[in-house]
């Protein structure tokens, strides 16, 4: 069975342009979300993450950042190519993000009811007072009384804020819902319940989502596919039970050989022997094979193509030459 | 708030006495005889006398001040004028609306180039007209305010003809008036208007905006500019006061007759009650001015109300 994905991102390239140099974020990135899945992107800080998912709604501060090039294929449609006025229909209303930081994430000026009504004034064609009604539910929806609708975010908790966040991204309803790291900013209690919460939403509401985390205990708990990316590159890409029974790329293979036990929830990535690479100066060839105990010639000079290994299983990395089945 | 509103009253008071304080100790100890300067070598003895005994000048340094004090309290009289005798009080608020006019029209101006200019120079940033709107801003600021006052002068009035180079009653005479004292307050309120934009337009929940599918006009002015607005009113409050002693200069050169013009006319004549009582006028518009913004404040920080509970 091959399903088609809701949400495709094919040879994507984005770069921050700056003083120091010019930040080669994305390089070449791949990736596909399904229909009603949860796809988990995992990687080191700075591997870009956060640019990728700000790529997904062409919303990459420009300047200093720009998509170089590339296609972002929502049902076949290329976002980094449509007229801005049709891409805020999607934005908040089929493709929605929880940002990486709840405490900054909303206008201090503005009632959180205001700030989830927002939304839903833009994309629903509905007066001012259904849409009110609706914000005061969504706020119930997520676990604030919605007497709190006229209260300003520094009223708020960090984990109430985020609450908020995830009511505003889910207020519309959308098919597609980015988080990005939508716990790290929150203590541990915290985090286990808004984690929760968003599995409950995403199974009432029927969304897709693309999880960004550090957390390989989070992306155990919630996700059903994996994309692990380093220095700009999905490397691997597989459902999750594959990926974590047989990894094949050799950066994956050893972040999981950092950790003791794959269910070991509070684990976090451990580095591999080596740094990241400088993303404004990224080894030739496959920008992997200076930390890679398995690197050839080749790795120094080609960038792997995509190898697919079986049906959701995809890696880039010259051991595996394309075409070839090893599973 | 309306308890806070109350307290910042109550601290008006210390503010302008302690501005009276300094003012009258200071012409206080002016060196020379005000009866003798005002009344010239020739007067008699008796003159003299009767000179300071109309205006209290016998007393000591402690009762004047708060026989001053008294009066100007209980009885809004702030003492007559050495020159001419008549009352300071009545003098000073007579000529007191036409400075006020005259700097709330320079803020008018001031606000109405600057706000626009500094927020598309922001949304704009290096952009052509960012870099010509800086400039503007910066000879603006450099450019002294008499001079540039007396430049428009002689182009508008002398070389083109266009518009009155003095008096303040039509809306042709303010034109002029209110451009020379407005433009330095114009090239500040766009400098912080486009730096505060471009410190808010980073912002994290700008970006939650634009992910709600938000137009990037509503963003700006739904948003942005709140955000931006409180340091731009800081501003604004400290220019006001600015402008009240720019109005000094600006009603010298277009003779206008308001309490600028009058302080200095009385600094010239030694006429110290004048100089007091105009003085007292301009602390005391100043404060309430900046009571005005601090209640601004909380008008537009829900996270300053909220600590004046
Ligand atoms: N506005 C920017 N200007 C310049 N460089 C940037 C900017 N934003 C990100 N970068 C650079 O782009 C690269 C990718 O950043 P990104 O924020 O996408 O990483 P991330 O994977 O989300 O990291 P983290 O886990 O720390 O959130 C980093 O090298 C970062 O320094
Ligand atoms: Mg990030």
């Amino acid at each position: 069975m091959t399903k088609k994905p809701l949400l495709e991102i094919k040879n994507l390239h984005v770069h921050y342009i700056t003083n120091e140099g010019t930040v080669q974020a994305i390089n070449d990135l791949n990736l596909e979300l399904y229909p009603g899945e949860t796809l988990g992107l995992v990687g080191e800080t700075g591997a870009g993450k956060t640019t990728t998912a700000l790529a997904m709604m062409r919303l990459v501060p420009n300047p200093p950042g720009k998509i170089v090039s590339g296609e972002v294929l929502y049902k076949g449609k290329n976002l980094v190519e449509m007229k801005e006025a049709d891409l805020r229909k999607i934005r908040g209303n089929q493709i929605s993000m929880i940002f990486q930081d709840p405490m900054t994430s909303l206008n201090p000026i503005m009632t959180v009811g205001d700030q989830i009504r927002e939304g839903i004034m833009l994309h629903q064609k509905v007066d001012k007072a259904t849409a009110t009604k609706r914000a005061m539910d969504m706020l119930e929806v997520v676990g604030i009384p919605m007497e709190r609708y006229d209260e300003y975010p520094h009223q708020f908790s960090g984990g109430m804020k985020q609450r908020v966040v995830i009511a505003i991204s889910l207020s519309c309803n959308p098919e597609i819902l980015i988080a990005d790291e939508p716990t790290t900013a929150l203590d541990v209690t915290i985090q286990a319940q808004v984690l929760q919460l968003m599995e409950n939403l995403k199974v009432e509401f029927d969304t897709s989502m693309l999880m960004i985390t550090h957390d390989l205990g989070v992306v155990a708990k919630v996700c059903d596919h994996v994309a692990i990316m380093y220095a700009g590159t999905v490397i691997e890409h597989a459902q999750k039970h594959k990926l974590y029974r047989t990894p094949k790329h050799p950066y994956t293979i050893g972040l999981f050989e950092s950790i003791p036990n794959v269910h070991e929830t509070t684990e976090r990535l451990k580095p591999i022997i080596g740094l990241m690479p400088d993303p404004t100066d990224l080894p030739t060839g496959c920008t992997f094979h200076p930390r890679c105990p398995h690197a050839m010639d080749i790795c120094k000079v080609e960038f792997p193509e995509v190898t697919h290994l079986s049906d959701e299983h995809w890696v880039r990395c010259h051991l595996y030459p394309a075409d070839k089945e090893v599973e | 708030m309306l308890r806070y509103i109350a307290r910042r009253l109550l601290l008006l008071i210390p503010v302008i006495l302690g501005v009276t304080l300094i003012t009258f100790t200071m012409l206080y100890f002016t060196p020379g005889d005000p009866a003798r300067l005002t009344l010239g070598e020739q007067a008699g003895a008796e003159q003299l006398e009767q000179f300071r005994e109309i205006h209290g000048l016998n007393d000591g340094y402690v009762v004047r001040f708060v026989n001053y004090i008294k009066n100007a309290v209980f009885h809004q009289d702030l003492g007559l004028s050495y020159r001419n005798r008549q009352p300071v009080f009545a003098e000073v608020a007579s000529r007191f609306p036409t400075t006020l006019k005259l700097a709330g029209l320079g803020v008018l101006v001031a606000i109405s180039i600057g706000i626009p200019v500094g927020i598309i120079s922001a949304t704009k940033q290096y952009s052509l007209f960012d870099s010509v709107s800086m400039i503007f801003a910066l000879i603006g600021v450099s450019m002294p305010n008499f001079w540039q006052g007396m430049l428009m002068i002689l182009f508008f009035s002398v070389y083109l003809k266009w518009l009155p180079s003095s008096g303040f009653n039509t809306f042709q005479q303010m034109i002029l008036p209110a451009l020379t004292i407005g433009t330095s307050t114009a090239a500040v309120i766009t400098r912080m208007t486009r730096s505060s934009m471009l410190e808010v337009i980073r912002q994290d929940y700008i970006r939650t905006a634009r992910a709600k599918g938000q137009k990037e006009s509503k963003i700006i002015t739904r948003h942005a500019l709140g955000n931006a607005m409180i340091p731009i009113v800081t501003v604004i409050g400290l220019q006001f006061g600015y402008l009240l002693g720019g109005a000094v200069l600006t009603e010298s050169i277009f003779g206008i007759p308001g309490v600028g013009r009058l302080m200095v006319d009385a600094i010239k004549q030694k006429d110290y009650p004048v100089v007091q009582g105009g003085v007292l006028f301009i602390a005391v518009t100043f404060s309430v001015v900046n009571l005005f913004i601090d209640i601004l404040y909380a008008y537009l920080d829900p996270r300053i109300r909220s600590q004046y509970k």
